[in-house]
């Protein structure tokens, strides 16, 4: 299958106090359509900067960027982009804040909001739409944040930790409600955890960054079949996995990509 | 059921919980509920009842010890003497004019220093050069005592009405600026991402994102650029003036009628606290879209 996104060889070096610094080091990806993709690794390797790269909001330092074939250096609004905070504006409705990116796009208020509604409804958002973010609790408002991402209708979605600030049953709710979103829209999703469980049971594909300056490490394909359920998360191929991702993360050192089922 | 060792953890078993320890003729019969809301009201009357009679304890000490002698009532005047002489100034006197001049002085430039220093200090979220090389010549300006460039400002625009005007803008300008930039500072910078990654304009993230953000930054610099500006147009008129309240003040103390100079004095808090209601209303229009916290 053709490549969504491709990214070849990206890096991006900073200079601080006349030192060059690494922040990322010469990344290859590929991504397929449709496919849910994760990336995890040690705190400051990069996944932040890669994002912000792919987003079009910093310019890497080699490399491009390719988006169905077209480059997208330096272009935003190419790409859905989502934060582990909300990013809620604090003075508009909840309705007001999904439509913000239709706004800026020009789309009249009216038909934002017919396109808007029935998201909300199906997508446990029902009656909230009057309501300020400071009204609702940490979940529903990232799930305002994601159904803002969505409705800026790319095929691509850069989610960045979006779950990492929720205690571990909202998160549990949060992660099965995405999975269902995905497999309604089947956009593809780029996905940035810390959380090795919660990259095994979303993904199709994981890449593993080292720790800084980050690099690929592995990639690894989970052939669980879907719809996944939390029983899964107990499963013996899911554990054996985990142990792998743990050493792996741990500096169990470089190895060729895996494929476990 | 009794506890299961499992391999590695241990399920315990449950206790039922007694359920009769307390018993039924000590607890309690009505469920106690709490006045809240009656509670708030009988302390909001207490607070009204007590505000109004210290005032007028204030104002009646005032007169009773200037009729006996314990303040000399040539200095201190006294409440009803200021009142009568109140009511001569707005039959046969000036008093209804100058209040108008002074007023109108004050607010227009209230709205002007308060406008121009607010886009000021906006525009300083364009070029983070351009913030850079104004910052420190706006705190100079802060810092400088305007009321000291009164004589220069009459001088320059004449001793009429837009020199007042002027000092009262000059007074307001530098705070309205540097309330707008700290509230231009203080935007979220990962707001402003999401913002272009949604791929807003700059104009779209200026409008939709830092203004709305740095309105409760520049809402409050109303209150207390009112002050200010009616601090300048008074001292305007007491440099060199043929209206207002400011010069009927000066006047008076130079002809030592301290009966007008009181009325002076009062005229002009009363009229501060007018304005400063209006602000507080102004405010309350101002943030009626930030229903950040439940309205």
């Amino acid at each position: 299958m053709k490549a969504k996104i491709e990214i070849a060889g990206v890096s991006k070096w900073f200079r601080r106090d006349g030192q060059e610094i690494i922040a990322m080091q010469e990344t290859n990806l590929s991504i397929e359509q449709g496919r849910f993709v994760s990336i995890i690794g040690p705190s400051g390797c990069g996944k932040s900067t890669l994002f912000n790269i792919i987003a079009g909001l910093i310019p890497p330092s080699t490399g491009r960027v390719l988006a169905d074939g077209e480059d997208i250096v330096g272009k935003t609004g190419y790409v859905g982009y989502m934060l582990q905070k909300d990013m809620l504006l604090p003075w508009r409705t909840i309705l007001d804040n999904i439509i913000l990116g239709m706004e800026i796009r020009g789309v009249p208020r009216k038909e934002a909001v017919a396109r808007a509604q029935p998201l909300m409804d199906r997508y446990g958002l029902k009656g909230f739409g009057g309501h300020y973010p400071a009204e609702l609790s940490g979940g529903m408002r990232q799930r305002a944040a994601l159904l803002r991402t969505l409705l800026y209708d790319r095929d691509i979605i850069l989610l960045d930790e979006p779950f990492g600030a929720l205690d571990a049953q909202t998160r549990l709710t949060m992660q099965n409600w995405l999975l269902e979103i995905w497999e309604d829209f089947r956009k593809t999703v780029l996905f940035v955890t810390h959380d090795i469980d919660e990259a095994i049971y979303l993904s199709d594909d994981i890449y593993v960054f080292s720790g800084r300056p980050g690099r690929i490490i592995s990639k690894i394909s989970v052939d669980m079949p879907r719809p996944r359920h939390k029983e899964d998360t107990v499963s013996a191929s899911f554990m054996e996995l985990k142990a792998h991702l743990l050493d792996l993360l741990s500096g169990g050192g470089e190895e060729p990509a895996a494929h476990i089922s | 059921m009794e506890s299961v060792q499992k391999k590695g953890y241990v399920i315990h078993k449950l206790e039922p919980a007694p359920i009769h320890s307390v018993k039924p003729e000590k607890m309690q019969k009505e469920p106690v509920i709490v006045d809240e809301e009656g509670a708030r009201r009988r302390t909001q009357r207490i607070v009204g009842i007590g505000r109004l009679t210290v005032g007028l304890l204030i104002v009646l000490c005032w007169e009773l010890f200037t009729r006996i002698g314990w303040m000399d009532s040539y200095y201190w005047s006294s409440p009803v003497r200021i009142l009568s002489t109140t009511w001569t100034q707005v039959t046969q006197g000036t008093l209804l004019e100058d209040i108008a001049y002074t007023s109108s002085s004050t607010i227009l430039g209230f709205i002007g220093g308060t406008l121009i220093g607010s886009l000021l200090g906006l525009s300083f979220w364009w070029s983070r050069r351009f913030a850079g090389i104004s910052e420190p010549f706006l705190i100079l300006l802060n810092a400088m005592p305007k009321l000291a460039l009164a004589p220069v400002l009459v001088i320059l625009l004449g001793i009429g009405f837009f020199s007042k005007v002027a000092l009262a803008f000059a007074m307001t300008v530098v705070v309205a600026a540097l309330s707008a930039h700290s509230g231009v500072q203080s935007v979220d910078k990962d707001m402003e991402k999401l913002m272009y990654s949604l791929g807003a304009k700059r104009h779209q993230v200026f409008t939709k994102v830092v203004i709305p953000w740095a309105m409760p930054w520049m809402i409050s610099s109303l209150r207390i650029n009112i002050a200010l500006s009616l601090a300048g147009a008074i001292v305007g008129e007491f440099i060199a003036s043929s209206h207002g309240i400011g010069r009927m003040v000066i006047y008076a103390g130079t002809i030592l009628d301290i009966n007008l100079v009181w009325v002076g004095v009062v005229v002009l808090s009363v009229l501060s606290m007018v304005m400063y209601a209006g602000v507080v209303l102004l405010e309350k229009w101002l943030s009626k879209g930030y229903g950040m916290k439940k309205a």
